[in-house]
């Protein structure tokens, strides 16, 4: 046992010298360590890819096939926005499982505790989680939109409507569908960040970006009209048609997405501030 | 060097601690004890800013704890081992901690040496028993090779090779000149660690002092002797003012006079003993002397 009141010299272990004080770059580093070194990020950018990339092979040849049906008579098709449909539809639900993940996980196996004890300025900690996930979403959103984009044209190409990329709104409608699937992603990751519990994070990600749009159509069509420019749903579809936007009721194509990312803003607002100012 | 001062923290109508003030030094080992529920973890928590203080606050050598520039690189702190994301290998858990701090890679390496994981450090770390686990939970606090070291409760439930390990390993961190804080529910367990108390029950200070001094609160000692003659024995202490009590086994607990004098007596009368020894009151027994009325959930008898 030792009682020595002062403190002799004990030998430090050969750390090169602190200057500054840790923040963002090195939270963002471990972030990516984090994110990188977890199976869950592999199997949901897996489900993504190969959900999206399979149902736009499927809805392409399909529709391919109706057009070379002679009984059947298609007045218009969007070459651009068909491959992007199922991508857009379901993409957002996958990556939400991720961008929940990202930040639940770390309530559930107890790891916010030792990751606020490493880095206790909790703003470096919500930013620098944010930061990666965002990027890491968008990266794999815009190459599956492309490559969704690309296998769709080889499939609608026999059917002599495919389209290349210098065709008029087809890249703001391969970027816009990766912009909205990132933003899904980060709405979940809010999400996390609220409610600190995986399923309840996805489950209401779910409603947000699913039923709430269901739920309008339940209403009177004059409440409809009101309404549906505020979900933050909406704004996919003008994004990615090519052709003039077919619903008066909303607003013009980065207005309408303006939407949803304010909804994504305000979200990510909240979790950020509970995120600093509960026990962790 | 930790100062915890008037620190108070409610949980909505519950008083987890209540007004608590204490210095952990550096250069040994301070054991932080108290029955379960006695505010031990929450005060840790406090410490280091996961909870915040009602009132009352705690600073690492002079500073709040969220204002430390490379926080790793002053406190390690174990408060729960089973806080890793399962998922991930020990190597790349250590990892994305170091990068907080901007610890270099080889410190993971090291500390992974330390103790004596490197040949697990690529298994994920769900797969580790108890005693891995809590191994880990300590490479993660010497990352930043800090100066302060504060653990939680760090032997529930290892076997007794893990005990003795984390022990030694407390025992030469403060012999560093670290100043070491551990929790414990059990005295026993600091009874072999720990330099200084520290003692609460709910949420209060009830002890502030060495082991030694501790134990000495502990009123009167006692004394077993067994012989093969107790009855004469017994007669005789009495006569110098002693008490003798016959225990089950025939063993005679002797109050009132010491060790030494009972052996006096026992030689000046011919009796033959064949033990002889000064029950040092174990710390158990003055721990549950003192937190008697702080303890949470007693049962109802």
């Amino acid at each position: 046992m030792t009682t020595a009141t002062s403190a002799p010299e004990y030998p430090r272990a050969a750390l090169p010298e602190a200057r500054g004080r840790a923040g963002l770059a090195g939270a963002i580093l471990s972030e990516w360590t984090k994110i990188r070194t977890v199976r869950s990020t592999y199997w949901t950018i897996f489900a993504l890819a190969v959900i999206s990339l399979g149902l736009a092979a499927g809805v392409s040849w399909g529709q391919a096939t109706a057009l070379k049906d002679p009984h059947r008579h298609i007045i218009a098709v969007d070459a651009t926005a068909t491959p992007l449909f199922m991508f857009l539809l379901l993409g957002p639900l996958v990556i939400a499982v991720l961008g929940a993940l990202v930040i639940t996980s770390e309530y559930s196996t107890g790891m916010v505790r030792t990751s606020l004890t490493v880095q206790p300025r909790r703003a470096v900690v919500y930013a620098a989680k944010l930061a990666v996930f965002a990027v890491l979403a968008f990266v794999v959103s815009i190459v599956i939109a492309f490559a969704a984009f690309f296998i769709g044209q080889s499939m609608l190409s026999s059917a002599g409507v495919s389209v290349t990329l210098s065709h008029p709104n087809t890249l703001r409608a391969i970027f816009g569908a990766a912009l909205y699937v990132t933003a899904a992603g980060l709405l979940a990751y809010a999400l996390g960040a609220i409610l600190r519990h995986t399923a309840g994070a996805i489950a209401l990600a779910a409603v947000i970006l699913l039923v709430f749009q269901l739920m309008v159509g339940f209403l009177p069509t004059s409440w409809q009209n009101e309404v549906i420019r505020w979900l933050p749903t909406s704004s996919w579809q003008p994004l990615v048609s090519t052709h003039p936007s077919v619903n008066p009721h909303l607003f013009s194509i980065w207005p309408q997405f303006g939407v949803t990312a304010g909804w994504v803003v305000v979200l990510l607002i909240i979790g950020g501030v509970l995120f600093r100012t509960r026990d962790a | 060097m930790i100062e915890v001062r008037g620190l108070t923290k409610r949980y909505g109508a519950k008083t987890a601690v209540d007004g608590l003030s204490f210095t952990v030094e550096p250069g040994k080992v301070t054991g932080f004890l108290g029955p379960n529920g006695a505010g031990k973890t929450t005060t840790m928590r406090c410490i280091l800013g996961l909870d915040y203080p009602t009132s009352g606050w705690a600073t690492i050598d002079g500073k709040k704890y969220s204002e430390l520039e490379y926080p790793m690189r002053e406190v390690g702190a174990l408060l729960d081992a089973k806080a890793v994301h399962g998922g991930r290998s020990a190597y790349s858990h250590l990892l994305c901690l170091a990068q907080t701090n901007g610890l270099p890679k080889r410190r993971v390496r090291e500390v992974l040496e330390l103790v004596g994981l490197e040949d697990v450090a690529k298994k994920r770390s769900k797969g580790f028993s108890l005693g891995m686990g809590q191994r880990l939970g300590i490479a993660a606090t010497l990352l930043g090779d800090p100066k302060v070291v504060m653990f939680d409760e760090p032997v529930n439930g290892l076997d007794p090779e893990g005990i003795l390990w984390v022990r030694n390993f407390m025992k030469s961190l403060a012999a560093e000149g670290r100043t070491v804080l551990v929790s414990s529910h059990l005295m026993s367990e600091m009874e072999n660690t720990a330099d200084h108390l520290v003692v609460i029950g709910r949420g209060k200070l009830i002890a502030d002092c060495t082991m030694d001094e501790f134990i000495a609160r502990k009123s009167g000692s006692e004394v077993s002797v067994r012989t093969p003659s107790p009855d004469e024995l017994v007669l005789a202490i009495a006569a110098e003012g002693g008490q003798a009590k016959t225990g089950k086994d025939g063993t005679l607990t002797v109050t009132g006079v010491t060790a030494e004098k009972v052996g006096d007596i026992a030689f000046d009368k011919s009796i033959r003993l064949h033990e002889l020894a000064t029950q040092r009151a174990s710390l158990e027994s003055v721990f549950m002397e003192l937190t008697h009325d702080s303890v949470e959930y007693r049962a109802e008898a």
